[in-house]
């Protein structure tokens, strides 16, 4: 096995274990602080990567459309939060489910009402194209080391507002006990609106960037969502920590299982069962270890409460 | 009581004189969507279970129209049309993929039974995707109809009836399993967690069980829905289909044993109303549902007669 | 009947029940009295089976039930009524009763019989509703009874499910004057057929039912013995009864 070949997908599997991460992080505070479901999120994901496109074609200039994509998701998201989400801060898990839900079939059919239902074609500037050489001798697209700094630098940025300052003492007081946070005297509206906020805006980050990569179509948001809800699954509910580590796991299972089982189980078993096999089971591994971990950690690695 | 009778009447009288009906007015498209609606009402009935009495919101739960509908359809595959094996194989292979599921996921509660219940069924749909054999991502065609002898699921009307008689049916049996010594400590264990292990009973065994019933149920449905669409796609375990089929469920008011025929009723013909109109009908669809979920808490069989606990 | 040895539970760095040793003979009603905070419910919790001790053991009846279930040391014959009402609000107070006896009375795996048409199920449930003094509110929502008749329907469902001891985490709370007469009135006729354990703030109620009182303050036991003892004991009064 060529060591070169599993460095690659090795990073290929930290970048989207990063973008999961943008993604699981946004959720897990909002499900861990407002207790509440969100299976739009994925559709902020979708939004990003839309309004990203749609911003380039309208500016040409890809920074400029990366920060209205951004901007846009984040206004998406609380406009949202204000319309349809209040109503349901209150109501249990299950309609929480059926109201998001119906968000989902509301955004998908809008952005292929508005953009169509194929992909959108999505351009990268010419100074995030092109390859870096690897200490391995191979050659790695540059664009997909941005998203990882991108990434690791809001892990970092997040940790630092959740340890060090007042809005993340309040985050994680809120995510522990959100009664006593609300008997203090904070606004927790306010919280609630800021959170969402934030986390849509991650989604949507996750979202603009990972169009160039993926297919940008209507429906983009639901595989990384579902994919989203294991990491947090395994991670704990309300950390983010939970959400890093439990993202890295995903991200590297799903991406170096993709890519290595099937040759591997050729050497074990016969190249034609392996063919049939192998994409099978890459798929299913990642809901495999998720079992596991539940099996043996009901909560979660790190719960927060 | 006595509104119960008159309601159940209506519904064999007017269910049953459709196909006639429609065949005069030259309409029999009506006897195909009707008969889907049924069939459907088979799946959100063995959902109810689990979700509206049981109180599982299981997120999940069109894996097993799924598991139901490929049966039929590699069994077919094979050759073998043989409609009550096919059924059967499709309800006990059903039965087992809910055991496996349920014993699982049943040890979790709150949210991570819902999103649990969603991976393992997402697990499920990427089977079939990968299984191109089977026709992978694009699915297959039936090879023939199961074959039953006594009824000709190629004839649409007779086909309408066997699903009118098994929808009925199956209502029945859960109206019956609910009321039963089983069902009661089922919904007391939704009702109060607490109280129902101080009195003695462990909530697992009783969930496990309703759960298993509840998938087997539902993938006689799956049986049945390979056979009217001729078709069988992966597409039929997708959350999407999951979350209609709660859409039922809560439509038609949980806990009720009419509830999820009505929830069908009621989403199935709103699409159709709605498809008529645009063929970008989920985005009226979508805000709808949200709506309903927000204002509209009993369902409506709430109309129709108390709702049980 | 119940012996409990040395039993710990910590809380991060709060010591809740600190190495307690306490028994219960057979047919004796058995008071826990405490302040606030005490640990009691902690107590009860683990005895019932809600709570894991962080060591310790607890026998029951001979058996070492310790490492049991809640519902497995209700079927052995403990039963619990709990401080918060903990009952089943969309069904009828019958119903609720009827529930308890139906986990005492064979398998519930049965699919096809109306348990509300099972007279073995009804018929108890009636006698213990009527004994409570529930009978004429059987076919009342139990959402819909009031908050003393509530509690009574706790007591009820306790009683239903034949305990060898009845766990009575303070069975008056929130109950008014008369109804707590009433209730004492009802708890001294059971004192003669049941072994009881009562949590309890009244101390009037406490010394008119008690055989003998158990004091805890800061989960530790600090007196155990007869209510004339107990009353007399400076320690207790110290920490509990006050100036009185």
């Amino acid at each position: 096995m060529p060591w070169s070949l599993v460095f690659e997908q090795l990073l290929n599997g930290l970048q989207y274990g990063v973008m999961l991460f943008l993604m699981a992080a946004g959720l897990t505070l909002i499900l861990g602080i407002m207790n509440m479901v969100n299976l739009a999120h994925g559709s902020l994901f979708m939004v990003g990567a839309y309004l990203a496109v749609a911003a380039f074609n309208w500016t040409g200039n890809y920074v400029l459309s990366a920060i209205l994509g951004f901007l846009g998701t984040l206004v998406v998201g609380m406009l949202i939060e204000v319309i349809a989400l209040r109503a349901l801060y209150n109501r249990d898990h299950l309609d929480q489910v059926l109201a998001t839900f119906g968000l989902i079939l509301f955004f998908n059919e809008l952005t292929a009402l508005i953009w169509g239902r194929g992909s959108l074609y999505t351009s990268l500037p010419s100074w995030l194209q092109g390859h870096v050489t690897l200490f391995t001798g191979s050659r790695y697209p540059l664009y997909r080391l941005v998203i990882l700094g991108v990434g690791l630098a809001v892990a970092v940025a997040l940790w630092y507002v959740v340890t060090r300052t007042r809005l993340g003492m309040l985050i994680r007081a809120g995510a522990s006990n959100r009664t006593m946070v609300a008997a203090l005297g904070v606004n927790i509206r306010l919280l609630y609106t800021v959170v969402f906020g934030f986390g849509a805006a991650l989604a949507g980050l996750a979202g603009l960037m990972a169009g160039p990569i993926y297919a940008v179509q209507p429906g983009m948001g639901e595989i990384v969502l579902i994919q989203a809800f294991v990491v947090i699954v395994i991670g704990g509910i309300g950390s983010i920590r939970g959400a890093l580590v439990g993202a890295i796991i995903v991200g590297l299972v799903d991406t170096m299982g993709r890519a290595f089982l099937k040759p591997l189980l050729a050497t074990l078993i016969s190249p034609t069962a392996a063919e049939a096999a192998g994409p099978a089971l890459a798929s299913m591994l990642i809901y495999l270890l998720m079992a596991v971990v539940l099996a043996l950690k009901p909560a979660g690695l790190f719960q927060s409460r | 009581m006595k509104r119960g009778f008159i309601f159940w009447a209506a519904v064999i009288v007017i269910l049953a004189a459709l196909p006639p009906a429609v065949n005069a007015i030259g309409q029999p498209f009506y006897i195909d969507l009707v008969r889907r609606i049924m069939i459907l009402a088979i799946a959100a009935a063995s959902l109810n279970l689990i979700l509206g009495y049981g109180g599982l919101v299981s997120f999940g739960h069109a894996a097993y129209l799924g598991v139901g509908a490929y049966s039929v359809g590699i069994l077919a595959f094979y050759g073998i049309t043989n409609g009550y094996l096919q059924w059967l194989v499709a309800i006990g292979a059903s039965a087992i993929v809910a055991l496996a599921i349920g014993a699982v996921s049943i040890r979790t509660s709150g949210i991570y039974f819902i999103m649990i219940t969603l991976a393992f069924t997402q697990m499920l749909y990427y089977l079939g995707i990968s299984l191109d054999v089977f026709g992978g991502d694009d699915g297959m065609r039936l090879k023939a109809r199961s074959q039953l002898g006594f009824v000709n699921l190629g004839d649409a009307v007779q086909f309408y009836y066997l699903c009118l008689a098994l929808m009925l049916v199956v209502l029945y049996l859960i109206h019956r399993i609910v009321e039963s010594r089983f069902g009661m400590v089922l919904r007391a264990t939704k009702s109060n967690e607490a109280r129902s292990r101080a009195i003695g009973f462990s909530p697992y065994p009783y969930r496990l069980v309703a759960f298993t019933i509840a998938g087997a149920i539902c993938g006689l449905a799956g049986a049945l829905y390979a056979n009217h669409t001729n078709y069988i796609t992966p597409g039929l375990m997708s959350w999407m289909q999951s979350g209609d089929l709660m859409f039922m469920v809560i439509l038609g008011g949980i806990a009720s044993t009419a509830g999820p025929m009505l929830g069908a009723f009621a989403l199935v013909l709103v699409e159709e109303f709605l498809k008529g109109y645009t063929e970008y009908w989920p985005v009226i669809l979508g805000p709808l549902l949200v709506l309903s979920v927000i204002f509209f808490k009993r369902g409506l069989a709430g109309i129709v007669g108390k709702p049980h606990a | 009947m119940l012996e409990v040895r040395r039993l710990v539970k910590n809380f991060g760095a709060l010591r809740a029940t600190d190495g307690i040793d306490f028994e219960v003979r057979e047919g004796e009603t058995h008071a826990i009295i405490g302040p606030n905070g005490a640990g009691k419910t902690t107590f009860i919790s683990q005895l019932a089976g809600n709570l894991r001790p962080d060591s310790g053991r607890i026998v029951f009846g001979g058996e070492d039930v310790t490492p049991l279930s809640a519902p497995k040391r209700a079927r052995k014959g403990l039963a619990r009524s709990f401080q918060i009402t903990s009952i089943y609000p969309e069904f009828s107070a019958l119903d609720n009763v009827a529930l308890a006896v139906q986990a005492h009375a064979g398998h519930s795996f049965r699919f096809w019989k109306p348990a509300r048409g099972e007279a073995a199920l009804r018929e108890p449930a009636r006698r213990v509703l009527d004994e409570v003094g529930l009978g004429e509110r059987a076919g009342v929502l139990a959402a819909n009874l009031a908050h003393g008749e509530q509690r009574q329907l706790e007591v009820a469902m306790a009683l239903a499910t034949r305990p060898r001891l009845l766990l009575l985490d303070e069975p008056m709370a929130g109950m008014g004057i008369e109804e707590s007469q009433r209730m004492v009135g009802f708890l001294a006729g059971l004192k003669s057929r049941h072994t009881m354990i009562l949590v309890e703030h009244d101390m009037d109620a406490v010394f008119k039912l008690a055989d003998r009182i158990s004091v805890l303050v800061y989960g530790r036991l600090i007196a155990t013995g007869e209510p004339e003892a107990i009353r007399a004991n400076p320690e207790v009064r110290a920490a509990y009864l006050g100036t009185d």
